[in-house]
């Protein structure tokens, strides 16, 4: 390939004439609503979509976008971010992990504070990095700290594969895997008797395809079956978004309840039964996952198979890693803003105490996170 | 102020802009600092002042190398300020074991920088240090020019003037990302890194009169919008769709998350005018690239912000970078 030719995965999909055409469509439709309604984009992809876009300015009075728990960086729990931080300054260790992580704050600082402090923390592009990096580094050992939903768990199980086969002697895995359909019925089904989920106001969910692209639009045949509530698996451009967004008002005019997928182009009903055998082979469910904001998720989150132990840093460095569950800053409403019960302008810290820079609660941190999204782009208009 | 430096104070954003008035500011605070311009500007208004160090990885990339980032970073500070650059010092700071043929390679890349500039080297110094005190290189240089055009300053604009681009935007940036260790892309593309007096001599020979000019390094085209419209206290609205973006850096940004305005630039220019000087600049930004743009205008909707318009109709602003440039997850 002489040059990158992205051009045409995109270019068709952020056009202004096309964009403009929905935005009419689903007005048209809207009109014939009798009640307004609220979709929930379940991942921080779509809500930085969503905001950076503008998209909100084109729809209708009745149709309230509302933000979901989908960024994993997002609803990492602070103990998870000490251990990636008293593991990042352990002697000897390579600690290596995905882009915006770096950022993220603990209890101790974030990964950035503890590179300042002398500890090799590194971020990679692709997990499978960490075979050359400890490769270069034998006396070291590389921990990969995993995070993600469906889209990057495919990954963390080839670099284990490929360290099994190539018999890599450094390399250990601290595995923060979560799963998105769990925690999508978490929001309407809490089990958490502190939180009155059923008050939530979510009427449908928009789908992240690349977490479909994976596991298939299968995962979420409960949700109109059960739950009452439609799901359009969309893409991530804004010509996506927006055809998903009309499927959803179609399906509440034309009152029918169904799984659909706008972004056929790549999402099937089964998803990659390959990487799904993979992920199967090495990790298990955990029956609770601890999610910044949100409390415990019911069998959300993977865990690295006993069988692969000795691979698994949080056995390995058992001794040194806190175990104390750490609670959020008392004003940060990031819960309520993840279960779509509350919008970011609503939290009194919101752009004040709690900004980019200095984020205190979940949604802050990443730029995929709904607070991130709204003070990066929504405080125009 | 957080506790200890990080990486992202080094941004060109928001955690740069802290640090600077922070901790510097504070302590050197004077009139001619205080204006934040480019370059200071010295001697009666008769000379620019300004320094600039080179720390990048790699040290060769696709259509440059850190000596001709060091003579273009610190000449193209001065032709900002309409000045042509004439004296540079040169100091540097090698990494022990660092290759001599390297380093003569650079220093080759540095005195053909300079010609293209008319400018010499009339002092320097050199220092090595213990391996794994630098990064295989640092390069400071410190340049003098002669003031050409007075009057240029970010603190200038005003209701109905148009901004313009003197290239597409993001190349370097995308560049040294893709140049880097670990990111196997495919791709011809090469940095902007050049000499800007050429450029800005031939706008002040058409009779253009300049009111303010600054290259988009660190913090890319939006620092440079943000600086201008708080230092005027003025809004800068931008038409998304005009901004100038290579296919392969739109590539880069779409896999990595990033943003073409976001990037930095080291041959790649922001222009204000007045409206009726808007067509002859950009006759004479396209004899040299001709994805030079007129890309929005001053107005006063929202003073001390920069407005994105879409093709769409929808509007955001445009804000600084903030923290470092990192690749997005998912």
């Amino acid at each position: 390939m002489e040059t990158l030719e992205l051009k045409n995965l995109y270019d068709d999909f952020r056009d202004g004439e096309t964009i403009k055409a929905y935005a009419k469509i689903i007005a048209e439709d809207a009109a014939e609503l009798e009640r307004p309604i609220n979709i929930m984009e379940v991942c921080g992809g779509h809500t930085h979509t969503i905001m950076k876009f503008g998209l909100p300015q084109l729809m209708p009075e009745n149709i309230n976008f509302i933000h979901g728990p989908g960024c994993p960086v997002c609803i990492m729990p602070k103990e998870r971010i000490d251990h990636a931080y008293v593991l990042a300054m352990q002697p000897d260790v390579i600690l290596v992990t995905l882009g915006d992580m770096i950022k993220v704050p603990g209890s101790n600082g974030s990964l950035q504070d503890a590179r300042s402090k002398g500890a090799d923390v590194r971020f990679v592009y692709s997990p499978m990095e960490c075979l050359k990096i400890a490769e270069e580094n034998p006396d070291k050992t590389v921990i990969f700290f995993a995070i993600g939903f469906e889209t990057t768990t495919p990954m963390t199980a080839v670099l284990l594969d490929q360290v099994i086969k190539q018999k890599v002697p450094n390399i250990l895995f601290h595995i923060n895997h979560v799963t998105v359909p769990e925690v999508m019925k978490e929001l309407i089904d809490s089990r958490d008797i502190h939180v009155d989920s059923y008050n939530n106001k979510i009427d449908a969910f928009l789908g992240p395809s690349h977490v479909s692209v994976i596991s298939g639009a299968k995962i979420y045949e409960a949700f109109p079956r059960d739950y009452g509530r439609p799901v359009v698996v969309s893409g991530f451009e804004p010509v996506d978004v927006m055809e998903g967004i009309s499927m959803i008002v179609k399906q509440f005019v034309e009152k029918r309840c169904e799984l659909e997928v706008q972004y056929k182009r790549v999402v099937t009903y089964e998803g990659n039964l390959n990487s799904q055998k993979l992920m199967n082979t090495y990790f298990d469910k955990v029956s609770l996952f601890r999610w910044r904001g949100l409390g415990n998720v019911p069998d959300s989150g993977l865990k690295l198979k006993e069988a692969f132990a000795d691979y698994d840093a949080e056995v390995v460095y058992k001794d040194v890693l806190p175990i104390a569950e750490i609670e959020d800053h008392k004003l940060c409403i990031c819960g309520d803003i993840l279960r779509g019960m509350a919008k970011p302008p609503e939290c009194t810290i919101f752009g004040t105490a709690c900004k980019p820079t200095t984020p205190i609660g979940s949604c802050m941190v990443s730029s995929e996170g709904a607070c991130a999204a709204y003070y990066k782009y929504g405080n125009l208009i | 102020m957080t506790k200890n430096i990080t990486i992202a104070h080094g941004n060109g954003g928001e955690e740069n802009n802290e640090l600077i008035k922070n901790i510097f500011y504070k302590h050197f605070e004077n009139e001619i600092l205080s204006k934040s311009e480019d370059a200071a500007i010295i001697h009666n208004g008769e000379l620019a002042f300004t320094t600039d160090s080179f720390t990048v990885s790699p040290l060769f990339f696709p259509g440059g190398d850190i000596g001709k980032l060091a003579v273009c970073g610190t000449c193209n500070d001065l032709a900002m300020m309409g000045a042509k650059p004439k004296y540079l010092t040169c100091s540097v700071i090698i990494e022990e074991g660092f290759s001599s043929r390297e380093l003569e390679k650079i220093v080759r890349s540095m005195k053909k920088e300079l010609e293209i500039n008319g400018a010499m080297v009339v002092s320097g110094d050199t220092k090595v240090v213990p391996k794994g005190s630098v990064d295989k290189l640092f390069i400071n240089t410190t340049g003098i020019g002669e003031i050409e055009h007075k009057g240029i300053s970010a603190h200038n604009l005003k209701e109905g003037m148009s901004i313009l681009v003197s290239r597409d935007v993001g190349a370097h940036g995308a560049t040294i990302f893709a140049a880097r260790e670990g990111i196997e892309l495919e791709s011809s593309l090469e940095t902007d890194c050049a000499s800007l007096y050429p450029q800005v001599k031939a706008l002040m020979d058409a009779g253009i009169d300049i009111i303010a000019l600054r290259d988009a390094t660190r913090g890319g085209v939006s620092a440079v919008l943000n600086e201008w419209a708080k230092a005027s206290d003025v809004c800068i609205e931008i038409k998304e769709e005009k901004i100038p973006v290579q296919e392969q850096v739109k590539g880069i940004c779409e896999m990595l998350g990033f943003e073409a305005v976001d990037l930095a630039n080291e041959g790649t220019f922001v222009l204000a005018v007045s409206k009726g000087d808007e067509e002859n600049a950009l006759e004479v930004l396209h004899q040299t690239h001709e994805t030079a743009t007129i890309i929005g205008s001053v107005s006063d909707q929202h003073k001390g912000k920069v407005i994105l318009n879409s093709s769409w109709g929808t509007k955001r602003f445009l804000d600084l970078p903030t923290g470092e440039l990192l690749p997005r997850i998912c």
